[in-house]
């Protein structure tokens, strides 16, 4: 058998497979932050716990109602941007005017005080949510067991990456989107309206975060915790994409993803820690990210 | 001289009064309840502990030697600096006399010498490191419920004799994991049994794949799960995943609490073995205090949980016996009596500051065994108390006279 340092091709291949896997993830939960962040200027600092929720929304479809995976995939995200129009609407427009600072600390609010409720709720064990039947069960690949769930999570991530690079780089509502980034007062002056746009946006984000949820709940335990386990993580994906920048987004979870799943290979050990080792050194010698623009 | 020795009469006498005398510093008795409250610790200890540690008080009556007892508690967020700051403050302004419960063994052991050095008692009941008891034991350091030695000995013992002898660990990477792994591996090893290889990994872990590839690839009989809590529930949920029972080998939680079963559900947890201290559902007393418990928490007592109750309420016992708070003089009561209740069968408080009792080897049931909530273990065997625990003639204490 042929090696690579060490350990058996065969092998690395199945770990490689693990971080794309991970690293899709990573892509489709730093959506919905990048794009927040660079439409409306917002870090929005609730994404774990709207990722929480989606997950939590789907596990109560499920108990309480009988819905299945398929339909809480679709109505999660739904529940989970409506909540997040509330926030944009009653608490955050209040607060454009001010520094960065003051909605960044109201969203961190929100977001401790949403996770201390499912806490309180629900405990940190988490619920149990099982993996829909259709996609039971796994396929071996010769070098490793794929399970059909992942094998499904690298396909609906790479449909959420290009719908939402689609949708905003490619079609005219995205492009009203950048516009009112760039001028609000002049794309208002063209009938167009802003505060709705804004609105939206953040509603897709928030809806983002809830689709990684619904797709990360049979893998985790649906818990109150999950959210703030993965989320700084996922900061340092956009940080090292370029801040706001989508396509920067999706490429480097994926990046890291292998990366990360390479460590937990050579030095597992430090498989928490190389995530912030390349935003160091990124941040060094490219500040404004991989992909982003020069301020 | 007849002055000197009538004085010295004199003196003795009021010094004897005045030990008579009830004696609780600041005229409080004071108990803090130090734990995880919002991280993945948070379920197995956590509020139920502090509720555990509330019902002892309540069940002894509210006051000791006409003193009230107070309870505190804090969140250390499993984080050894968090619990001295906490340790720190509790002593020097609260004036607390008992700091209880402590999970995380990293924190358990920062603060053994904080009041080694402070000369308050510390009762270990979550923390599971047997070098609390061992290379870093102290006079004022208790362990009350388990400990990485009684795990490794109830299942690493048990799995080796029926013929699990390759071993493979995915281990927490910290001072617990570490421990676990060693006391389990000189099992493994005196059992005729070998260990080809573990993986350290974070703490806490979220995705255990990559981790168990590695398992499966080594080909050990064994997966040892050398971790806790979150990081047990995902690995043994993961695993069932990548089909790593179905393929051939087993897993062996090497510590389990009734929560993590709770949370798994019996579908994806039955026929796991695992070693535990205390179980609701042993007899007429075990239920009676459970239903109790179940009552206010809405959940039923981990093993860590009960722990809590039954050291404090030894400790009020001690106080009253002992006529002080002094916590040399509570220590040494605590060794004098017999501790015997609901929780504790057979316990005695070694010198070494390790409380001694029977554990349980339990596997658990599949959904077709379990009749009614709650009905997870059945209980394979009962390790005596004098067989559970490290030995004393083993022991790495340095006050231990071998």
């Amino acid at each position: 058998m042929t090696e690579f340092l060490g350990i058996p091709t065969q092998a690395l291949f199945g770990q490689l497979l693990l971080g794309l896997i991970n690293g899709a993830f990573y892509a489709t939960l730093s959506l919905g932050l990048a794009l927040i962040f660079g439409m409306l200027n917002i870090v929005n600092f609730t994404h774990g716990a709207q990722y929480m929720m989606g997950a939590f929304v789907a596990w109560m479809l499920l108990n309480y109602l009988g819905i299945s995976y398929w339909w809480a995939l679709l109505l999660a995200p739904i529940a989970v941007a409506l909540s997040g129009a509330v926030i944009e609407r009653l608490l955050l427009r209040h607060l454009y005017h001010l520094d960065h600072l003051y909605g960044f600390l109201l969203l961190f609010g929100v977001s401790l005080i949403v996770e201390g409720a499912f806490r309180h709720a629900y405990g940190v064990s988490g619920q149990p949510y099982n993996i829909p039947e259709m996609l039971q069960g796994g396929t071996n690949l010769g070098f490793m067991f794929l399970p059909n769930y992942r094998a499904w999570v690298i396909v609906a991530s790479l449909i959420i990456c290009f719908g939402t690079w689609f949708l905003i780089e490619r079609t005219k509502l995205g492009s009203y989107l950048r516009a009112a980034t760039e001028n609000a007062d002049l794309v208002s002056a063209f009938g167009v309206n802003v505060p709705r746009l804004v609105t939206l946006t953040y509603m897709l984000g928030a809806g983002l975060a809830a689709i990684a949820g619904v797709l990360a709940a049979p893998i985790y335990q649906v818990s109150s915790i999950m959210g703030a386990n993965v989320i700084p993580v996922v900061f340092a994906v956009v940080v090292i994409g370029g801040l706001g920048s989508i396509l920067g987004s999706i490429i480097t979870g994926f990046g890291l993803g292998l990366c990360e799943g390479l460590t937990k290979v050579f030095y597992p050990e430090a498989s928490n820690t190389v995530v912030f080792l390349v935003m160091v050194i990124c941040l060094l010698l490219r500040p404004q990210g991989l992909f982003g623009k020069r301020g | 001289m007849k002055h000197v020795g009538l004085l010295a009469c004199i003196s003795a006498l009021v010094l004897c009064a005045g030990g008579a005398a009830a004696q609780v510093s600041d005229d409080v008795v004071k108990i803090g309840v130090l734990n995880d409250q919002s991280g993945v610790y948070s379920d197995l200890s956590g509020l139920g502990s502090l509720e555990a540690a509330k019902m002892a008080v309540e069940d002894f009556g509210g006051t000791v030697l006409g003193k009230p007892i107070e309870i505190l508690t804090a969140d250390h967020q499993n984080k050894a600096d968090i619990a001295s700051n906490i340790a720190n403050k509790w002593i020097d302004v609260d004036k607390v006399d008992l700091i209880t419960d402590v999970p995380g063994s990293s924190a358990a052991l920062a603060l053994q010498e904080i009041m080694r050095q402070k000369h308050r008692l510390l009762i270990v009941s979550t923390g599971a490191t047997s070098d609390f008891t061992g290379k870093a034991c102290s006079p004022y350091g208790l362990h009350w419920t388990y400990d990485t030695y009684a795990l490794a000995h109830g299942t690493g013992k048990t799995l080796v004799e029926q013929g699990g002898d390759t071993w493979f660990f995915l281990t927490a990477d910290y001072a617990f994991g570490h421990a676990l792994q060693r006391d389990t591996t000189a099992f493994i090893e005196a059992g005729g049994g070998k260990v080809l290889g573990s993986v350290l990994h974070p703490f806490p872990n979220q995705d255990f794949s990559s981790f168990l590839l590695q398992a499966q690839a080594s080909g050990a009989k064994i997966i040892g799960l050398a971790n806790a809590g979150g990081d047990t529930i995902n690995a043994i949920k993961q695993a069932a995943e990548f089909g790593i029972v179905e393929a051939g080998q087993n897993l062996a939680g090497l510590l389990i609490f009734i929560s993590d079963i709770h949370s798994l559900g019996l579908q994806v947890a039955q026929g796991v073995v695992l070693t535990t201290g205390f179980y609701w559902d042993m007899d007429e007393e075990t239920r009676a205090w459970s239903k109790r418990f179940f009552e206010r928490r809405g959940a039923m007592a981990t093993m860590a949980q009960a722990g809590v109750y039954s050291s404090t309420l030894h400790y009020l016992k001690a106080v009253e016996a002992a006529g002080t708070d002094e916590a040399l003089a509570v220590a040494a009561k605590m060794r004098e009596l017999p501790i015997e209740d609901f929780f504790a069968k057979h316990g005695t408080l070694r010198e070494d500051g390790r409380m001694v009792h029977d554990m349980f080897l339990a596997q658990v049931k599949t959904p077709a065994e379990s009749k009614y909530d709650w009905d997870y273990y059945k209980i394979l065997a009962t390790i005596p108390a004098d067989e559970a625990f490290r030995p004393l003639s083993e022991s790495e204490c340095p006050t231990v006279k071998k």
